[in-house]
């Protein structure tokens, strides 16, 4: 925390510090957001921060580390895997409740 | 890259990914994600890291966007607009201290950690042996071939949770049309449909190929045909296969299956997922070929979603 | 190469203010044809510049035929997309000609 500029500049830090605020802001909107979809979103978000904080930490003087790299591209692989997941559960249980609710407007979203 | 455009890059991925997470249009928040992603590639540009700049726009920015704005479609048609809502003030209040803190022990100990190439060093040496040059498809196919491994199985097995949402009587089935409705729009998007999908096919096979070599893969190239094979279905080209049918499901498993094939013959040459001396480019190349194929139809499939109760005309096309 | 240099400077300079047109046309313009209007006429103009820019500054003939190749499906896919959005616009819009078959009422 005491490094000067041109310490983060050179040292790649400057992309691992945007992962971690990422992380928060994913954090603060899932804990804060009340419908599932904005909460799949934000979690994407989360991830993304930690992509970021992996494989930014790799970036040497003159290489960056494959193999951050490669867990990153196989850990967005199984997030869009997952996310297809969550979001087929958050459209089939909007699909349950509007069955178990017929004509009725004002039920948008229950309790969940 | 300069000091001023990473700082620029990461102030502008922050404010995207601030107005993503919190605008109160869902379309919106959806749009700025994309948005994000794709700024996040820019970043994976500058960090030297191809592999993951191709992965993170094809996949993190355009299949996610694309899943999320379906969803986003079936619900508003469900009457569910997915706007924000209030939360109470001590929630909010509580998250923000929390994550702050967070955020603070986060950054502290990330700035730690003095960034290096690492295995870098490690991996460079090995490469000859491999007959590959490109060290990200090393580590995936060769070095860690046990995660890649395991990763193809969780798409499936993704895939498999997905069609296990169908509700009752929709089994065995199609996933809902994603085609457009109207039929001058459904035109313009099947002329596309028709053009992109070779195109798509082409593209596909050269990223696998380049993949050895040069920035490129499996996954990279699976994105581009399952993007091929999604805008050809919504503009009416082909249609979305029942999940039943026998030339799916083997193009489902061909790529895992190859895999452990491989991996299981490579106990004879001294170990699981050991391969042969002077075989390595061969077999990776095989491997990746088959497993371009079944991410392609794999992610295509988690995009369209469960099968549902035929309604409409079963018209028995399907792809292969 | 410093001839090379200023008419990729100066490709690059036109391409971008024709994007920062563009830009200001879709945050500015009030509603959404005008707003494609801009997108579509402006960006695509811009693009070229900067495609053209990158194909010569690479160096290669390779280099740019791929560049071509990524400006050719930019162009088709932008050029399909403002069909698309057009067409939904004008649904969504409401016309006494009612060949109407738009599923939900609202978008975006």
């Amino acid at each position: 925390m005491d490094l000067p500029l041109s310490d983060i500049l050179s040292a790649g830090h400057l992309y691992a510090l945007t992962g971690a605020v990422l992380v928060g802001l994913g954090l603060y909107a899932f804990i804060t957001q009340r419908h599932p979809l904005r909460q799949l979103l934000a979690v994407n978000v989360v991830g993304a921060g930690i992509f970021l904080i992996l494989g930014s930490l790799g970036r040497g003087p003159d290489a960056t580390d494959p193999f951050p790299q490669a867990l990153v591209i196989t850990g967005i692989v199984v997030a869009v895997a997952l996310t297809a997941f969550g979001a087929a559960m958050i459209v089939r249980q909007a699909e349950t409740r509007a069955a178990a609710k017929p004509a009725a407007d004002d039920n948008a979203r229950g309790a969940s | 890259m300069t000091f001023a455009f990473d700082l620029i890059l990461c102030l502008m991925i922050l404010g995207t990914a601030g107005i993503a997470l919190f605008v109160r249009d869902a379309l919106a928040a959806i749009a700025f994600f994309i948005a994000f992603g794709n700024l996040m590639g820019l970043t994976w540009l500058g960090l030297d890291a191809v592999n993951v700049a191709l992965a993170e726009i094809a996949i993190g920015a355009g299949v996610t966007g694309v899943l999320l704005i379906l969803a986003r479609a079936r619900l508003l048609a469900l009457g569910d607009d997915a706007t924000c809502s209030g939360t109470p003030l001590w929630l909010r209040l509580g998250a923000l201290a929390a994550c702050a803190g967070f955020v603070v022990l986060l950054a502290a100990s990330v700035l730690s950690i003095p960034p290096e190439s690492g295995l870098d060093r490690v991996v460079a040496p090995l490469m000859p042996g491999l007959g590959i040059e490109n060290r990200v498809t090393g580590v995936l196919l060769a070095f860690r071939a046990y995660d890649t491994l395991l990763e193809s199985f969780v798409l499936l097995g993704a895939l498999v949770a997905v069609w296990s949402l169908a509700p009752a009587g929709a089994w065995p089935g199609r996933p809902a049309d994603p085609g457009m409705t109207d039929a001058p729009m459904r035109r313009v998007a099947g002329t596309f449909g028709q053009l992109l999908l070779p195109v798509a096919l082409v593209m596909a096979a050269y990223l696998v190929w380049a993949g050895s070599d040069l920035p490129g893969g499996a996954f990279q190239a699976g994105t581009v045909l399952a993007g091929g094979l999604l805008v050809a279905a919504m503009g009416g080209t082909i249609g979305l296969p029942s999940s039943d049918r026998p030339l799916l499901r083997a193009a489902l498993v061909l790529g895992p299956a190859v895999f452990l094939a491989i991996g299981l013959a490579g106990i004879a040459a001294g170990g699981l997922l050991v391969y042969p001396e002077g075989m390595a480019k061969a077999l990776i190349v095989i491997i990746e070929y088959t497993l371009f194929l079944s991410i392609g139809v794999t992610l295509a499939l988690l995009v369209a979603g469960p099968p549902v109760p035929d309604a409409s005309h079963p018209n028995p096309e399907g792809k292969g | 190469m410093s001839g090379t240099d200023l008419v990729v400077l100066v490709l690059l300079g036109a391409g971008l203010a024709f994007y920062a047109a563009g830009s200001l046309g879709l945050l500015r313009f009030p509603d959404t044809a005008s707003r494609l209007h801009a997108l579509t006429k402006a960006d695509n103009l811009g693009l070229g510049l900067v495609a053209l820019a990158a194909a010569i500054y690479g160096g290669s003939l390779a280099m740019a035929a791929k560049i071509a190749l990524v400006w050719l499906f930019a162009v088709i896919a932008a050029g399909t997309t403002s069909q698309l959005l057009a067409r939904r616009t004008r649904l969504d819009e409401p016309r006494p000609d009612a060949s109407d078959s738009a599923p939900d009422g609202e978008a975006r």
